[in-house]
Order: structure tokens, then C-alpha cells, then sequence
């Protein structure tokens, strides 16, 4: 990351996306949605062997008001759509989406009638993993690239560009 | 006294067909004696442990019987004679395995059910435990087990309109959705 800063005794001085890009980058909280072998693969990933940890995922967050990445782990039946939708409109902004295996990605194996055929027709999906289960490497590189994705990130236009566009959809 | 024989005496006049395989037995029941004859299999047969309630589809079965029938009949025409045909056998059947846990002995019961009459007796007044299999089967084949307490879908969703282990339901369906709806999940 090319975190530039002037600094000098007690104080600080750097662009504000950066400070905030900083934080989120260093802190993406996991919420684990494993629901299937995947589910597995995640478990590995996230326990001392492997050690998410390692890269800011310290706290698996088993709410999704207190969580920062959806990491969905195994295959959506239809059935199960509502929920996944629902605790994903639950997380509190920001929010990523990790989605892990061929069935999270695009159903895999499971092209049948109870299957849904990827999740990225239901939630917005950042970094998509394939495999069948994919390694709990995979797992990581694929967590290392969403911080990636988070540091060259810029909220505060964003945030500016969501007022200017109320502004204009008021008028 | 044979598993055979007891299951025999068990049933008297209930038993339509029984059958041995690799020491598996495998009894038939007519659809409208269902609680007598299981009521007796479980008092006097002991069979006091239901494992499954099952269905199973043979449309696909007897529609390649038929054509295989007729394709002999095309290469052998004249020695063969036509063989008599009796009613098609009905497409459904209801399946129900049993074991006896005191002499760890297996037992299947079918039962046929043709596709216009749907009605099945329910099992779960003799044992409890034909609840969820109950309502798995009329969920993947549509059975109407009368006398059920919650006949209700058990793995697809309440909206679903099929049952697809019905051999002629599409393998990914017919584009059933399940929507969203905050004010009834
Ligand atoms: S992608 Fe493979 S390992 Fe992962 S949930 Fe699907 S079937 Fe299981």
C-alpha cells in the first residue's frame, strides 16, 4: 500500500480516504456462511493451521450487524435465498462479499431445480472464488485481494457522490 | 418358523405378493388395507421400528418395457404369439421399510398407488415416526397421506407447485423462483 504521510512529533498529516482505507483494510470482519464442504474449507482457513486472522480477519462475527465480509461458503439452495438476502440487507454498510466454491459462483455441480445458480444474481459479489472445495490458500489469496480492492477504494467521493445525486434526485 | 411364514400368518389375506432377495423380503399390500395389515405387522410380526416411508415413479420403467416388447415382436414376428395384456400396472408406489429390533430383522412393504388416486392411508397413528418421511413423499411424488397431522412441503418451499422426483419433472426445473418478501419470511 502506498500510505503516504507527513509526520512529525504528535501529529499526522494524510489524506482522510487513505486514514479510512487504512482501518477497513486492516479489520475486514468475517461473517462465516458456510452451508455446505465448502463451509469445511472455510473452517480450515479461519482456524490456527491457516490463521485469518493473520490478515486483520481477527473476529469471526456470528452477527451480521458487526461483521464486515459476507464470506459464503457452499451452495445456495432456493430455498435458502431469502435468508442469505435478508443477513446480507442486515450487514451494516461497508459490506463485501466473498463468494467461495463453483456452487456459490455458479451453482457447480447442481444444475437442478433446487439449486440456485450463483449467488450473484441475489447479492452483489466482490471476489469469487472456484474450486470444488477450493484450498484454504485460496481462501486467503482471495482475501488478500478484496483488501487490495478495499485500499484503492475512495469512500469519501463516493459518499459525496450519493449527496450530490440525492441533491439532484430532490430537485 | 421363516421370516416368510410369520409374515404370512401375519398378514392372511392382505398379502398380494411376497418375495425373497438375497434375503431381503419384500411384501405388496393393497392401498385400502394399509392400517390393518401394519397394525399387525408391528403387534403380531414385531416389527415395532418404521426406517423409511419412501416413493418411487415407474413411468420411465414400464414405458421401456413396452417399447422393448414391441421391438421383439418386430424381429420375431411370426413365432411369437401376441402375448395378453393385462391393466398397466399403476405408475406410483408407496414404500415403507421396517425392522424388528428385537430379532434385527428387515422387512419393505409396498404398496401400489395408481397416479389418479393419490390417497394413501397414513402410517404415523401406528408409528410416530412416518411424520417427516410422510412428508417428504407427498412433497417429491404428491401422495395424500390422510390422517396425517401436518401434511405440509418438508424440503421444497410452501409455494412450490410440483413434485420433482415425479420422473417427468424437468431436472432443473420449470423456472420456480423464491423471492424476497420481508413481510411473510
Ligand atoms: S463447490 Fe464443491 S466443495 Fe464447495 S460446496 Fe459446492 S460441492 Fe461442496
Amino acid at each position: 500500500m502506498n500510505f503516504q504521510a507527513i509526520q512529525g512529533e504528535g501529529w499526522l498529516l494524510c489524506k482522510a480516504e487513505q486514514l479510512i482505507n487504512w482501518g477497513r483494510s486492516r479489520s475486514p470482519w468475517p461473517f462465516p456462511y458456510g452451508t455446505a464442504c465448502c463451509g469445511i474449507e472455510l473452517m480450515c482457513a479461519l482456524a490456527s493451521g491457516y490463521d485469518m486472522a493473520r490478515f486483520g480477519a481477527e473476529r469471526v462475527a456470528f452477527t451480521p450487524r458487526q461483521c464486515d465480509v459476507l464470506i459464503e461458503a457452499g451452495t445456495i439452495t432456493k430455498k435458502m435465498v431469502p435468508v442469505l438476502k435478508r443477513i446480507y440487507d442486515q450487514m451494516a454498510e461497508p459490506k463485501w462479499v466473498i463468494a467461495v466454491g463453483a456452487c456459490a459462483c455458479t451453482g457447480g455441480v447442481f444444475r437442478t431445480y433446487s439449486t440456485q445458480q450463483g449467488i450473484g444474481s441475489i447479492i452483489p459479489v466482490d471476489i469469487y472464488i472456484p474450486g470444488c472445495p477450493p484450498r484454504p490458500e485460496g481462501i486467503l489469496y482471495a482475501l488478500l485481494k478484496l483488501i487490495d480492492k478495499i485500499e484503492a477504494d475512495h469512500p469519501l467521493y463516493k459518499k459525496r457522490q450519493q449527496v450530490v445525486e440525492a441533491l439532484e434526485a430532490g430537485k | 418358523m421363516s421370516l416368510m411364514d410369520r409374515i404370512k400368518d401375519c398378514l392372511g389375506t392382505d398379502l398380494i405378493e411376497i418375495s425373497e432377495f438375497r434375503g431381503d423380503v419384500c411384501v405388496e399390500i393393497p392401498k385400502n388395507r394399509v392400517i390393518e395389515a401394519m397394525t399387525s405387522l408391528k403387534e403380531k410380526g414385531g416389527f415395532d421400528f418404521l426406517s423409511d416411508v419412501f416413493g418411487v415413479d415407474n413411468i420411465d420403467l414400464y414405458a421401456a418395457k413396452a417399447k422393448k416388447a414391441k421391438k421383439k415382436k418386430k424381429g420375431e414376428e411370426e413365432e411369437e404369439e401376441p402375448k395378453k395384456q393385462g391393466p398397466p400396472p399403476p405408475r406410483f408406489e408407496v414404500i415403507y421399510l421396517l425392522l424388528s429390533l428385537k430379532t434385527n430383522e428387515r422387512l419393505q412393504v409396498r404398496v401400489r398407488v395408481p397416479e389418479d388416486s393419490m390417497d394413501v392411508p397414513s402410517v404415523t397413528g401406528i408409528w410416530k415416526a412416518a411424520t417427516w418421511p410422510e412428508r417428504e413423499a407427498f412433497d417429491m411424488y404428491g401422495f395424500k397421506f390422510k390422517g396425517h397431522p401436518n401434511l405440509r412441503r418438508l424440503l421444497m418451499w410452501d409455494e412450490f407447485k410440483d413434485h420433482p422426483l415425479r420422473k417427468d419433472y424437468p431436472l432443473e426445473g420449470k423456472g420456480e423462483e423464491r423471492h424476497l418478501n420481508y413481510d411473510t419470511v
